[in-house]
């Protein structure tokens, strides 16, 4: 018999041996898929999410100036930009007007922002999707806000900003600067925070540590700390997704270490009935190896394809009601999809390759034992 | 005439094996289609000096983390909880962490 033939038989017969505990194994795969489906969908999810970050926010300011009093976030005198501007490699500095406004009506929480160049008139806005979604407005409607002083003024819908820039754009409200004076009570001298422009992006930590020191009371935030933000924040490493990834994995390890500390009385007697009938060791290691390889190899293939129809074909309706906490607006987006094969072997290495070798080394020691005493267990 | 199961894994396998093609190629093809949008996100964040995406809109601090203040993640005193679940998935940023000690 030809290798090839003779390994065929052995899986002909592995299989129907699998097939004998056909409820045992097939809650086996089932579990097994679900385990590589958790994981890869994590991995292809925080991966995805982490190359959209940095690629959407490698245009973010390079530099952003905060005033902090009391330990808090304050409006920043616009006199400070004069200041800046006059450190040797400041291109331009110039103030960011936005803050947050709270709808009572639909429970939302918008971010309110003056584009630098004018877009709309005065009483004018352009609201993001998720903003038109949650308050049911489009083009030509007015919105009611409450101004600071108690007031209710309306403004009117010019535009909605466009689907696609949804990550970014869900929940802005784009305004005219007199207007987001007039709501807020923010007087003409102050500004949010500062936007620095530097010539040579190689300068920006001198620069900063610059300004720390010229303004003792200012934080600045340079892009290199908004981008490890995003980094940090979707990396392998962090908050909940260690707590999912640990879990499983240590399910995965309880399950593997089951396995290979010991055959179950039949399995034994199998194996020993197999010797006495002729099969050498090696067949029998064969025949565990491809016991092993069909059930996590079945699993892998299946549990990665699922995950990835889980998180860019159905946009990951599992993790949404985590990642939405409670927000009440929530972008609609589809990640870019991105396929990283060096993970997806790490994924392999990981829960096929010791399911496979804990699989075999029971039936090892099994197999080496006389076939009489085996069956006599 | 009933198929050797053998060959019933093997096409499965296969089949497994044509699937994860697919999908990297899908991959491959729907990265170049998003070009376009993503160039439009990048319009609107350097236009308008955006800073954070819009994923977490629950809190100061989670809508804004790249720009949250020091005290931000506990909120109102050292120790309290947590009061988002965002705020399990978001760790304060790195920067915040190392203040003062670079």
């Amino acid at each position: 018999m030809g290798g090839v033939e003779k390994q065929r038989c052995i899986i002909d017969f592995t299989l129907s041996s699998l097939l004998r505990r056909k409820g045992k194994n097939g809650a086996l795969l089932v579990v097994y898929t679900l385990v590589v489906f958790l994981l890869a969908s994590v991995m292809l999810f925080t991966q995805a999410i982490r190359k959209e970050a940095a690629a959407v926010l490698a245009d973010a300011p390079e530099l952003v100036v905060q005033r902090i009093v009391a330990g808090r976030h304050d409006l920043i005198p616009l006199d400070y930009m004069g200041k800046i501007g006059a450190i040797r490699g400041v291109r331009a500095v110039s103030g960011r007007l936005w803050g947050y406004y709270y709808d009572p009506l639909f429970g939302a929480n918008y971010t309110l922002v003056v584009p630098e160049e004018q877009a709309g008139g005065l009483g004018e806005i352009a609201v993001g999707q998720g903003v038109a979604r949650s308050s049911m407005a489009s083009e030509g409607n007015i919105m009611p806000f409450h101004t600071h002083d108690g007031r209710l003024v309306s403004l009117t819908v010019a535009r909605v900003l466009p689907a696609s820039t949804e990550l970014v754009s869900s929940d802005l409200i784009l305004l005219t600067a007199e207007d987001f004076r007039m709501l807020f009570g923010v007087p003409a001298g102050v500004a949010t925070d500062l936007v620095v422009a530097v010539a040579n992006p190689a300068e920006v930590p001198t620069i900063a540590a610059k300004i720390a020191r010229l303004l003792p009371d200012t934080r600045p935030i340079a892009r290199s700390e908004i981008l490890r933000t995003y980094d940090a924040a979707f990396s392998w490493r962090s908050g909940i997704l260690l707590a999912i990834l640990a879990g499983a994995l240590l399910a995965f390890l309880i399950f593997a270490w089951d396995k290979a500390t010991g055959l179950s009385a039949e399995e034994r007697r199998e194996i020993g009935i197999l010797k006495a009938v002729g099969w050498e060791t090696g067949d029998v290691l064969a025949m565990k190896f491809w016991e092993g390889s069909v059930i996590s190899l079945s699993a892998f293939l299946a549990g990665v394809v699922l995950a990835y129809l889980h998180v860019f074909v159905a946009a990951a309706p599992l993790f949404e009601p985590v990642l939405k906490g409670w927000s009440v607006l929530y972008p609609r987006f589809r990640l870019t999809p991105s396929l990283d094969f060096a993970q997806l072997a790490v994924l392999f290495f990981l829960v096929v390759v010791p399911y496979a070798v804990a699989t075999i080394v029971p039936a090892w020691r099994a197999a080496t034992v006389d076939p009489d005493a085996v069956m006599r267990g | 005439m009933t198929l050797r199961r053998s060959t019933v894994f093997i096409s499965f396998t296969a089949l497994g094996l044509a699937a994860l093609f697919v999908i990297a190629a899908d991959a491959g093809l729907r990265g170049r289609g998003a070009a376009q949008a993503l160039a439009q996100k990048r319009w609107l964040v350097k236009s308008l000096a955006l800073t954070d995406l819009a994923l977490f809109t629950d809190a100061r601090y989670t809508r804004h983390p790249a720009m949250a203040d020091l005290h931000s993640p506990f909120q109102d005193y050292p120790i309290s909880l947590e009061h988002f679940p965002s705020g399990s998935l978001m760790p304060p940023p790195p920067h915040v962490r190392t203040h003062g000690r670079r």
